[in-house]
């Protein structure tokens, strides 16, 4: 049984100026993602990824199609699907350390056990030193890692990842892949990540999903020869990314035709 | 240092007491007797203030106002569940919203013959003008910063794993609170000022009632030293919840602008 199987989904927002006039965000998009697999879903902004996500995630509700998260259909929000945020969304108010166990508390767990795999998650992500820091008083790469570690935590089924290093320099950005690589590595997870950097995706996926413009459909589901393991600018590396590059640029702005 | 340091904060007080200087002299030999009567000189203000404090009536008016303006505090701060409601439940708003919209651009002090026919004179009534100086800014306030709890926050804690109870209380009521403190830093001070309303006209005590008092018997330096001590309480008043909010919660922004 794959960890995420998403089936037919079509999603249609209502106008909010014109009667009548709804947006088309998605159709008929299917996919599936087995256990411990890492798949990236990548197209231009505004192709509705973010939308697949949100309906992943439980968020909103598809039109129409069906989302099955191990087996169980999806109906709203829950800790089988948590997510890590572009904007990391953590709660200013908690510290490092309490922001990390938010997951725990709402499950109303143990303090014994919560002390025990905050720590283990905060060491995991580097951050051992900081727990008691508050968020802002963190750089932007610290808060991702925090956000990660609080989506660890519940132990997902699917971890949702929604452009997280977007918002960091090209330093950071890099940084944080490599990390993701190192936590995944400690950490087996079910990953669906969304982004719009064609390196990152192939950094760090098994799978990547390439979505065309407006309405977002699936173009083409590629599979990378040796994940987390391809060296850049070898011919192999080029090879995959020209490739996508290529699909990519195929997508015309239709938007600003009709 | 420790002098030039002195000496630097005593600059930013140069024109205030180049102006009063100016005060005390014109007091003192410009104005004739009976206008130096209508504007005593701030020595005068000053032992005014003395006598007030060693007979003791200033600190009784002093705190039957504070007792109303907590008093009342207490019944106004039912403006935060019932904000917190409104901003949750789009049909309570719809149904609360009218009448707030209503009651709320009347002011306090417009309330006042009514509240005096319904409570008569006394603390009731200046409770009740109070209360509705503190009530609305708290109200509003809360509902508007309910409203802007950051999306992303209430998606977070849903995913991970909490409901709607919890969302409310471990997200929304957080997110809020700073915004909520503003609010009740407006009421209080709006309070005082339509306490000070309520008590020239509807009092035996209090410090509006001091210095109506003091018109009476012509003694405008108690008037002075009346009208400054609401200064001051409303100063201080202001700057210990913001000071508290600020201990409370140093991860917000708004509160360590």
């Amino acid at each position: 049984m794959p960890a995420l199987k998403v089936e037919n989904v079509k999603k249609i927002y209502p106008s909010l100026h014109a009667k009548g006039q709804e947006v088309l965000a998605i159709e008929d998009i299917s996919l599936e993602v087995n256990k411990n697999e890492f798949c990236s879903i990548l197209g231009h902004s505004g192709c509705g990824k973010t939308t697949l996500l949100n309906l992943i995630a439980g968020f909103e509700v598809p039109t129409s199609g069906r989302i099955e998260c191990a087996g169980k259909l999806v109906k709203g929000p829950g800790a089988d699907r948590s997510m890590v945020f572009q904007d990391y969304a953590l709660f200013p108010w908690l510290t490092v350390y309490d922001n990390i166990a938010f997951g725990l508390k709402v499950k109303r767990t143990g303090a014994a056990e919560i002390n025990q795999v905050v720590t283990r998650f905060a060491a995991l992500v580097g951050l051992s030193h900081f727990v008691s820091h508050y968020p802002h008083q963190l750089s932007g790469g610290m808060r991702q890692r925090v956000s990660i570690a609080r989506a660890l935590v519940v132990n997902p089924t699917v971890l949702l990842m929604d452009e997280p290093f977007a918002a960091l320099d090209a330093q950071n950005r890099a940084m944080m892949q490599a990390e993701m690589i190192r936590i995944l590595n400690e950490e087996s997870k079910t990953v669906v990540l969304v982004t719009h950097s064609i390196e990152e995706a192939i950094n760090l996926s098994d799978v990547i999903v390439v979505m065309t413009r407006r309405p977002g459909r699936v173009k083409e589901v590629i599979r990378i020869p040796e994940p987390r393991k391809m060296v850049e600018d070898t011919p192999a590396y080029l090879e995959v990314r020209r490739k996508i590059r290529d699909l990519i640029a195929g997508e015309h702005d239709l938007s600003e035709v009709s | 240092m420790q002098i030039i340091h002195f000496l630097k904060q005593f600059r930013r007080l140069a024109l205030l007491v180049i102006l009063l200087a100016g005060w005390e002299y014109a007091s003192r030999f410009i104005l004739d007797k009976t206008e130096a009567t209508l504007l005593p000189p701030p020595s005068g203000v000053a032992r005014g203030a003395y006598e007030l404090m060693e007979s003791g009536e200033i600190w009784k008016h002093l705190f039957d106002s504070l007792s109303r303006e907590f008093v009342a505090f207490c019944y106004a701060s039912v403006a935060i569940p019932l904000g917190i409601v409104m901003g949750c439940f789009k049909w309570v708003n719809e149904q609360v919203d009218p009448i707030v919209e209503i009651l709320r651009p009347i002011p306090p002090i417009a309330w006042i013959p009514l509240s005096i026919l319904w409570f008569g004179v006394g603390n009731t009534q200046n409770q009740f003008i109070i209360f509705l100086g503190i009530f609305f800014p708290i109200l509003l306030n809360t509902i508007d910063a309910v409203k802007n709890v950051e999306p992303n926050l209430i998606r977070a804690a849903r995913c991970l794993g909490a409901g709607s109870w919890g969302v409310i209380t471990r997200v929304v009521l957080r997110a809020a609170l700073p915004q909520i403190v503003t609010g009740i830093r407006i009421g209080l001070g709006v309070g005082w000022m339509a306490l000070v309303a309520a008590e020239l006209v509807g009092a035996n005590s209090g410090l509006g009632f001091l210095i109506n008092d003091a018109r009476t018997v012509l003694r405008t330096d108690y008037i002075l030293v009346g009208m400054l001590a609401i200064g001051l309480i409303g100063l201080c008043l202001d700057r210990l919840i913001r000071y508290t909010a600020q201990k409370l919660m140093p991860w917000s922004r708004a509160l360590n602008a």
